[in-house]
């Protein structure tokens, strides 16, 4: 059933992406979500997509996985894209189905809107994707080192990062075990009424909290007996290196940025 | 109810960057009421084949026939569950799965979702609670106040209580002390003979497989590599060892006993005491070695 979830998931492989430091990765997403916002009409959105699927290119990942993984996301795109189209009541109608009528305005910022979104979600995605989470949490850490100077506890946001993701794996793997011993049990928990289907969560829900909190003891007493102390003087073994790529990115999110000032109507 | 794999495969997450094949070219066939041990090395395979037993896996390739059900690839969820209440799963660390206030709410679960009455449940779970070495008050207290050994005869009363025919075992005895796990692998003994179950036990214990099993299947890389009497599968202790597995002690003694003396008994010992007499035949006054 998870099998296909791409969110938050990563996948190892050999690309430009996955070599490029996490850090370069990190502010390009970062400058990509607020460069979404300057596209305003077709060329600029048009421009938008050559870029995320370039980006998607470069990844060396498997197309159809991608769409295949992009699927929940569809419905609420086609959600977002329904309101807008029915309750943006702007310029001249162009569709008259009696009680909901289509404005063009209304098509326009549809489709605008479900890009944007799109977009977003496929190039986030491709972040992780091609990021293991522990090279996400090292960048981000010395993203946010300079905030260290007012007392902001870093090293620690980052280490609670780290730990959250290092157990999603290892909770999605014990929601599973726990399923299918329930099911074995006679448990339904994909068909059947609404109301047994919410009551069928309960035998997951129950076993799997009090796993996780047992997991969540154990760790700290673990961290406790090997004399953890936080960042305080710690070193680390995997060193991140900035190349040529990774400034290369960034000129390039910066010349989009440009681009689109300039067509941007 | 008679068991049969069809040219089984399967492949985890079929179609995405992350398929794995873990089962391949399967045929084994379990006849009613036999013991059977699966053995074989970590992520050889044998988990993947118990959840091939009652529909929590279905083959990508080939059939899974249990009793009259059949289970194929995209096999509707309604027809397995009738599957499911046939066959009971004891899986590893069973207790991970008990979730209700109360010991005896926990054990009338399964019964109660494959329509059993209330009263039919209770009757059951007082009878079994004793069956697993309990005593009945446990049965009003919260499964999470046991001992790991407590709940885990608990959730495995709570598979028994569905009444299967089929009961499927995977390290039912992992992490307990040696008395608890004699004591459980006797009591499913007990009721495999009681009963008529098929018992389908996955171990890495290969002490019990030579003392309860009838056949023993050898998985090894997702295939199925050998099959056969627990003396015939300890015979070949080489083959055994190649694979990272074990033989039981009493077996490995034969093994030095013959490499040292360079006297081949008479036929693959399984009991201390069959051994004895082996090596008594073999040895003329006292002068083995």
């Amino acid at each position: 059933m998870m099998e296909k979830m791409i969110f938050g998931r990563y996948v190892p492989a050999k690309s430009i992406l996955h070599q490029m430091d996490p850090r370069a990765k990190l502010l390009f997403i970062f400058g990509f979500i607020c460069v979404v916002f300057l596209a305003n009409n077709f060329v600029t959105y048009g421009l938008l997509g050559l870029f995320t699927f370039s980006a998607l290119i470069l990844s060396n990942l498997s197309l159809r996985f991608i769409i295949g993984g992009l699927k929940p996301i569809l419905w609420l795109i086609l959600f977002t894209f329904f309101l807008h189209v029915f309750f943006t009541k702007e310029g001249p109608v162009i569709l008259d189905l009696g009680v909901l009528s289509v404005h063009e305005e209304g098509l326009r910022q549809g489709i605008f809107i479900s890009l944007r979104f799109f977009y977003l979600i496929l190039v986030t995605s491709l972040l992780t994707l091609t990021t293991s989470p522990i090279t996400i949490t090292d960048g981000l850490e010395t993203l946010l080192n300079p905030l260290k100077k007012v007392k902001f506890p870093v090293h620690e946001l980052a280490l609670m990062m780290s730990i959250s993701l290092r157990f999603i794996p290892t909770l999605m793997e014990e929601t599973d075990k726990i399923m299918k011993a329930q099911i074995a049990r006679g448990a339904e928990f994909s068909s059947g009424p609404i109301k047994d289907r919410i009551k069928a969560i309960i035998p997951l829900l129950i076993p799997l909290f009090v796993s996780a909190f047992k997991r969540a003891e154990d760790l700290a007493t673990a961290m406790e007996a090997r004399g953890y102390q936080g960042g305080e003087g710690r070193t680390k073994y995997r060193l991140l290196s900035w190349h040529k790529k990774d400034t290369g990115a960034l000129v390039v999110l910066a010349l989009l940025t440009v681009v689109l000032i300039i067509f941007r109507g | 109810m008679q068991i049969t794999f069809q040219q089984v495969e399967y492949r985890y997450s079929f179609n995405t960057p992350f398929e794995k094949l873990a089962l391949q070219d399967i045929n084994l066939s379990i006849p009613t009421g036999q013991f059977l041990a699966v053995i074989g090395h970590t992520g050889s395979g044998k988990s993947t084949l118990l959840q091939h037993l009652n529909g929590l896996l279905k083959p990508t390739e080939g059939l899974v026939q249990v009793g009259e059900h059949q289970i194929k690839a995209k096999q509707k969820a309604k027809s397995l569950k009738s599957v499911r209440q046939k066959v009971g799963i004891v899986f590893q660390f069973p207790e991970h799965q008990l979730f209700e206030e109360t010991v005896l709410k926990d054990i009338c679960y399964g019964p109660m979702n494959f329509g059993v009455s209330e009263e039919d449940a209770i009757r059951r779970a007082k009878e079994l609670i004793v069956k697993v070495g309990l005593s009945e008050e446990v049965l009003n207290k919260s499964p999470f106040d046991l001992s790991g050994g407590q709940m885990r005869r608990v959730a495995i009363a709570g598979v028994l209580a569905m009444n299967p025919e089929v009961i499927v075992l995977d390290e039912p005895t992992a992490g307990l002390d040696p008395r608890g796990q004699r004591e459980i692998m006797d009591m499913f003994y007990e009721l495999h003979q009681e009963k008529g179950l098929t018992t389908i036990l996955v171990t890495h214990s290969m002490e019990d497989a030579a003392h309860y099993a009838e056949e023993i299947v050898i998985m090894h890389k997702g295939r199925l590599k050998r099959k056969g009497s627990p003396e015939e599968i300890f015979s070949s202790a080489d083959e055994l060892f190649e694979m990272g597995l074990d033989v039981p002690d009493v077996v490995r003694f034969q093994y030095q006993f013959e490499h040292k003396s360079g006297k081949k008994l008479p036929k693959t010992c399984l009991t201390i005491e069959e051994l004895a007499s082996a090596i008594r035949t073999v040895s003329d006054g006292g002068e083995v070695l």
